[in-house]
């Protein structure tokens, strides 16, 4: 450090009241320094969580209500002969059946509605999806048909966009998407008490749909189930591999050192370019088809083995040399002291680094975008190669829908993801403080 | 059979090697011979020998056979499509596989049907072959180990030589990972620095690619395709100036009272709820930037008499600045925690006050972490993709105003290969050029960052 300054001969020598007065009257400055300074600190501190506090309140304010949607209970007359044209009960023929019509039908009776444009305002509120209710319903027990049956379904989103309040009785009607004869049928079925606010089945067991009322996550959660499994199945044993590898037995030569210098330079990697190597890999050489959670999962993989290797590798420097040599002292090898003795002590540290590695893999969306996986996909993926989509790409299509309903649903279904993060964040949390030993 | 359950068989007879190895050599100890290594390594290592080359092979052939199918498809194209101006060698084949998997658009020439009769014929060839040569080197391996098992033999040591191999090639993978980036992104450049030249690339001030076609059809674009990356760099630096200008002093000042003022009760419950923001995903804070920040800024600055576009870099570079926060905070936190407690005591032992003793002696000496800290969220920021795709918008203007609409080089780049596109034309290929830059500069800060902490840092002890 620099050289002591205290003997500066010759320079002027105050005596100590005159030092003291000195100090005194430059305290009360600095002392208001040393408060604003602290005071900084706070307010960076106070920013930061009131950004996150409004993160999560403009979420939730509009997820939470997003978790449900506005349902019509109707009595509708199950008709086998409308049905069930062909008698079977077969899907062809129920579909060749005129379930809009009895659903129809059941609605006119409910409302009132008469006339050619009356039927036509009554028909549309309700949803697109309610015929496929009814088949389903029908299907799974035929006993019901030829009796009249209570059922409820979902209403159309623009109808249930002007019961939360969004469009407004006041709007001229030309301006808005329900005319009045809507509003007067809707105000109607509110009378009988038929409408009803009520927890949105469709949000979880629905899948990718172009209506609002119909959408949901099930598709994409069930993408990303697959997704992360093939993530899990490649990164964990390889990256378990590589840290012990490199830990315990990698010579100190050239060749590891690239492997290192490589390791660090794939985490600082932007996700997107992992997306790029994807796609002219794997898509473009080897010819594999796009939107398939195999290929999502080798990707994602790629991108989470360095925070897997960094923190195994953490994990297994921690555990003692003592452990090593008591092993080696008593004749094991070298791979069996490796493999029975480090490897399931630093097993608690690898695991915590895979489940953050995995909630890193869960929230990613940009690689993904790259291989196709923002398809607009219906079915739900029954196997790793069925083209599928992931939680956060579905959220990420929905979010450029304007409808009122989808930001409500996009906001459930973040909720939903955020849910699945802080999840696997509190296991990596606990299974470090429980399984994990100091020495 | 297919590949899965082929595999499986594979793991079936691998087990059933390990068993009878196992029993073999356990019964020779019985019998009072003398083994080199315990028995089941004996097992272990016939059962390596059937699972291992057998799953190597199995691997290679179900990745292989397209690309051979493929190939072997283009010779049923007939001559006078190959000659035609539209001809495409991807879309010839995504007809061709169409039809294989029994997907029909419309009416398809006859030479597409019987290509893809052909392709049935090699598939179900390939199956056989793969079937007999995958199961019979599974069951010769674990033979030839099987035969090997006499007391003499070393099978310890074999097992742990395979293992060994293992891993090492586990940890090449690493390598395998960066060459396949770098083939994949360079050689796609190349091809488009064929078309664009670097310099036009490099310093052309606008952006406008076109794919081939829109330009033949007049499309209402003025003029030729014009791949000047100028201003993407600049809107990519606009709102990592925004986001840093809210990162940085958040995150320092949150890092200097945490580490410094913050008492252990406070720190343990602050520093974690701060990190959060880090494990936010950015597709969230994309829709929070698109959907409340981007409307609150442009209604907000209409108010004041200002013009602000509906898809400002402001929105964006708060939103992203938020998202770093917890990189600087928990980066210099760590930087400051590492600076000793001797520095600090040393500077109260000559009257300093505790913000005297940060600014003059914690800070200077934590200073080349906190520079690398910054240049990591810097590298953090380029390469944020999420947020601009939602909230920068697509608009290429060369433009300081963080007001206006700017867009960046990675949401161009998703913009570009999202969906999907022909690889031939130069519009595809600029992605893959723009990706290559991308990744020089993020691998270039984390170099300099880790020079800084390397050439700078100070030993203590």
């Amino acid at each position: 450090m620099t050289e002591p300054r205290m003997t500066e001969t010759g320079a002027s020598m105050i005596s100590p009241q005159e030092a003291a007065a000195r100090v005194e009257a430059g305290l009360a400055a600095r002392r208001g320094r040393e408060r604003r300074f602290r005071a900084y600190g706070r307010i960076a501190i106070g920013i930061a969580l009131a950004f996150l506090v409004t993160l999560f309140v403009s979420i939730f304010s509009k997820g939470i209500p997003g978790f449900f949607q506005h349902y019509v209970t109707l009595e509708v007359t199950l008709d086998s002969a409308r049905l069930d044209p062909t008698g079977d009960l077969s899907v062809q023929s129920l579909y060749d059946g005129d379930a809009r019509g009895v659903i129809r039908a059941a609605l006119y009776d409910a409302t009132g509605a008469s006339g050619r444009s009356g039927r036509k305002a009554a028909g549309k509120i309700i949803s697109a999806g309610a015929e496929q209710r009814l088949r389903n319903a029908v299907l799974e027990n035929p006993a019901i048909l030829d009796t009249t049956q209570r059922m409820t379904f979902a209403v159309d989103d623009d109808v249930d966009s002007f019961l939360r309040g969004f469009i407004k009785r006041e709007t001229p009607e030309k301006d808005r998407r329900i005319n009045d004869k809507m509003i007067g049928y809707i105000d109607a079925l509110q009378e009988q008490g038929l409408i009803s606010f009520q927890f949105s089945d469709y949000l979880i067991f629905g899948s990718a749909s172009r209506n609002a009322e119909m959408a949901g996550i099930y598709g994409a959660l069930i993408g990303s189930l697959l997704t992360l499994a093939v993530c899990l199945v490649l990164s964990f044993p390889i990256g378990v591999a590589t840290a012990v590898y490199l830990e315990e037995f990698a010579p100190k030569n050239r060749i590891t050192e690239i492997i290192e210098i490589n390791i660090n330079n794939l985490a600082a990697v932007p996700s997107v370019v992992f997306g790029i190597l994807g796609l002219a890999i794997f898509i473009g050489i080897f010819g594999m088809p796009r939107s398939i959670p195999l290929i999502g999962g080798v990707v994602l993989a790629l991108m989470t083995l360095p925070t897997i290797i960094i923190s195994s590798r953490a994990a297994i420097r921690a555990v003692p040399p003592s452990i090593r040599d008591a092993a080696l002292g008593v004749g094991a090898s070298r791979v069996q002291t490796m493999l029975h003795h480090v490897v399931p002590l630093a097993m608690p540290g690898m695991l915590t680094g895979t489940i953050i590695g995995m909630a890193q893999a869960l929230g990613e969306t940009a690689p993904l975008l790259m291989i196709g996986m923002v398809a607009f996909i219906v079915d739900v993926p029954g196997s790793v190669t069925d083209p599928g989509t992931v939680l956060p790409v579905q959220i990420f299509m929905w979010a450029d829908f304007a409808e009122r309903m989808f930001i409500l649903k996009t906001s459930a279904a973040i909720m939903v993801l955020l849910a699945f993060l802080i999840l696997m964040n509190a296991s990596a949390i606990i299974i470090r403080k429980k399984l994990e030993r100091r020495w | 059979m297919n590949s899965i359950s082929l595999a499986i068989t594979v793991l079936l007879f691998a087990s059933a090697y390990f068993y009878l190895g196992t029993r073999a050599s356990s019964a020779q100890r019985a019998a009072g011979r003398r083994l080199h290594s315990l028995p089941h390594y004996y097992g272990l290592f016939a059962g390596l020998l059937a699972a291992i080359p057998a799953l190597l092979l199995l691997t290679v052939l179900a990745i292989g056979d397209d690309i051979i199918f493929r190939s072997m498809a283009l010779d049923f194209v007939p001559d006078e499509v190959k000659a035609a101006k539209t001809y495409k060698e991807v879309i010839v084949l995504a007809q061709i596989t169409n039809v294989v998997d029994g997907i029909n658009f419309g009416e398809q020439p006859q030479w597409v049907h019987d290509a893809a009769a052909a392709w049935h014929g090699w598939d179900s060839t390939s199956t056989t072959l793969k079937t007999i040569t995958t199961l019979s080197l599974s069951l010769l391996g674990g033979l030839f180990a099987y035969r090997r098992i006499n007391p003499d033999f070393r099978s310890r040591n074999a097992v742990e030589r395979i293992l060994m191999i293992i891993l090492a090639g586990s940890s090449a993978i690493a390598i395998f990972t960066t060459v396949g980036i770098v083939f994949s992104v360079v050689f796609e450049s190349m091809r488009f620095f064929a078309l664009v030249p670097v310099s036009e690339f490099l310093f052309g001030l606008t952006w406008n690619p076109q794919f081939e076609g829109a330009e033949r059809a007049g499309s209402g674009q003025m003029g030729l395709a014009t791949y000047g990356s100028v201003p993407l760099f600049v809107g990519t630096f606009l709102i990592s100036i925004v986001a840093l200008s809210v990162a940085v002093p958040v995150g320092l000042f949150s890092a200097i009272y945490l580490s410094e003022y913050a008492s252990p009760r406070v720190r343990a419950i602050v520093k974690p709820v701060m990190e959060l923001l880090a494990g936010v995903p950015t597709v969230v804070y994309g829709f929070f930037a698109a959907l409340t920040v981007a409307p609150f800024i442009r209604s907000t600055g209409m108010s004041l008499g200002l013009d602000v576009a509906s898809e400002s870099a402001l929105a964006a570079g708060l939103v992203m600045g938020i998202m770093i926060i917890p990189f600087v905070s928990s980066l210099s936190d760590d930087v400051l925690n590492a600076v000793p407690q001797a520095l600090r005591d040393a500077a109260y032992g000559l009257g300093s006050t505790q913000s005297e003793t940060v600014r003059q002696v914690v800070l200077p000496a934590a200073l080349p972490g906190v520079v690398a800290a910054i240049l990591l969220a810097v590298s953090r920021a380029v390469g944020e993709t999420m947020i601009v795709v939602m909230a920068a918008g697509l608009a290429a203007n060369l433009s300081l105003n963080p007001l206006d609409a700017v867009t960046t080089v990675t949401s161009q780049i998703v913009t570009i290969l999202v969906g999907d596109q022909e690889f031939e034309s130069a519009k595809t290929l600029s992605a893959f050029a723009l990706a290559l830059t991308l990744i020089v500069i993020t691998l270039g800060l984390n170099f300099i960052a880790l020079q800084i902490v390397k050439k700078y840092r100070e030993q203590y002890d």
